[in-house]
């Protein structure tokens, strides 16, 4: 490898890791909490039966979960300034892939929900305790631990779609890359460096998983 | 104390309930016997109203209700007075089987937390659960999960205690230890109304025993009278005599 090209690896590594911390890790990170409450409120909705509310969250989830991020991305940030709505690089990248999360996690969180054996709830109710109550404490833990390898795979899913925000100008790890490619012409190593970097991301989100399911798996699984 | 009237129940188009009626005094322990398919789940369930039963009326500690018109509110008042225990036992998977005594107390009953440990303690003390305090459910055999869900009943220190089929997911090894507890309850005055298979615990502990078939009591009666003098055919057939 020629001197040249060592000296472009190293010299756009912290030029493409800088981003990668400031923008990539933040919007993944606040994104996925935002798609968390928004998909364990539209879960819960589902799971409680709430009637109105129910076809609004069927309604949600089939047009997200039916339609390209990339076109919601475009929507949101090229569509609506026309009758409008300008939105901020950065916000609109985090309200889109919220939303967009939130609709495949509130389907992992619902089919949680169901695996729970509906004897917790009814031993809830003897020992008399509320709806809600046994919600907070019973239900929804056992729920996310069922949930949590899944939610894990969204999560990883995710911080490598949040790539797709240099369509809308967010400066990102990818669009940085693409910008010293301009520059030196070495698309091969430098795209190669920044999957490498994203494996690298996604090394530390996968060691963070089992991590936490050793944790959550404290009181093991139910027998028969 | 605890009385039931006419009390009907159909899941779809299939009556299961087909107008039952009993009445449980303090201090009582009563059997609900009969074979498979016969409504006594059923109705244990609509007692405490983890099914909504479509008619009749329900009476407790001299306040009346009718099932077609009784409220959340109500229904969450009487069951603070009620414990219920499960055939698949229903403890808590994610709490220990101290922290499955104390989160009715502490939760539902808003006990402060010290108080209820001790309780907790207490409870799982006499039912021979000492040693267990710290154990999930998943590290505990059947026979001792259903011991700390008596323990877990008895901890709200309820007037009547409803047992559905308590015995029948154990280990014919386990059953002993279980029954055990339940006389023992029954020799302390505690007023009980258990669904059950077991024909000795019921001859043995129970005061009263109610035979149901097709959706109907068939026959009832004090426990003596009805093992040794049954009135009826079906029974006789069904104790084999």
């Amino acid at each position: 490898m020629d001197e040249r090209i060592i000296g472009i690896i190293v010299d756009s590594f912290g030029k493409i890791l800088l981003p990668g911390l400031t923008m990539t890790i933040p919007l993944t990170v606040i994104s996925f909490a935002i798609a968390m409450v928004i998909a364990t409120a539209v879960a819960m909705v589902q799971f409680s039966n709430i009637r109105v509310l129910k076809q609004i969250c069927r309604f949600y989830i089939w047009v997200i979960r039916g339609t390209p991020l990339l076109v919601q991305l475009y929507v949101v940030f090229f569509g609506l300034p026309s009758v409008g709505i300008v939105i901020n690089p950065f916000p609109c990248a985090v309200l889109v892939f919220a939303i967009n999360e939130g609709a495949y996690c509130a389907e992992t969180m619902r089919s949680a929900l169901e695996s729970v054996p509906a004897g917790q709830m009814e031993a809830g109710y003897c020992v008399g305790m509320s709806y809600l109550q046994i919600m907070r404490r019973i239900v929804l833990p056992q729920a996310l631990r069922t949930a949590f390898p899944p939610l894990s795979n969204s999560l990883i899913a995710m911080t490598k779609d949040t790539s797709l925000a240099a369509n809308i100008t967010v400066l990102e790890m990818f669009m940085a890359t693409q910008r010293i490619v301009a520059r030196t012409y070495e698309p091969l190593v430098l795209y190669i460096e920044v999957g490498l970097i994203y494996l690298l991301f996604c090394t530390v989100l996968t060691k963070l998983q089992s991590m936490g399911e050793r944790r959550l798996n404290k009181y093991g699984r139910q027998k028969g | 104390m605890l009385e039931i009237q006419n009390i009907r129940k159909s899941f779809g188009g299939t009556e299961v309930l087909k107008g039952v009626s009993l009445k449980v005094e303090k201090g009582d322990v009563v059997a609900i016997l009969g074979p498979s398919g016969s409504g006594k789940t059923t109705l244990l369930r609509c007692i405490n109203f983890l099914e909504q039963a479509d008619s009749g009326a329900f009476l407790f500690d001299g306040q009346q209700f009718s099932y077609d018109r009784i409220t959340k509110k109500e229904i969450a008042a009487l069951r603070k007075k009620t414990a219920f225990v499960f055939q698949n036992y229903n403890l808590f998977q994610n709490k220990t089987a101290l922290q499955n005594v104390t989160e009715g107390l502490v939760i539902g009953r808003r006990m402060p937390k010290g108080q209820a440990a001790e309780i907790g303690r207490r409870m799982l003390d006499k039912v021979g659960m000492s040693e267990r305090y710290d154990y999930y459910p998943s590290q505990l055999s059947g026979g001792q999960q259903q011991r700390v869900a008596i323990a877990r009943a008895l901890a709200a220190d309820p007037e009547i205690i409803y047992f559905d089929e308590p015995t029948s997911a154990l280990d014919p090894e386990l059953i002993g230890e279980v029954l055990e507890v339940m006389r023992q309850l029954a020799r302390e005055g505690m007023t009980m109304l258990v669904v059950t298979h077991e024909m000795d615990f019921a001859r043995e502990v129970s005061s009263q025993v109610i035979f149901m078939e097709d959706g109907a009591v068939v026959e009832t009666g004090s426990a003596r009278e009805f093992f040794e003098n049954p009135k009826e055919e079906r029974t006789r057939a069904f104790l084999r005599m």
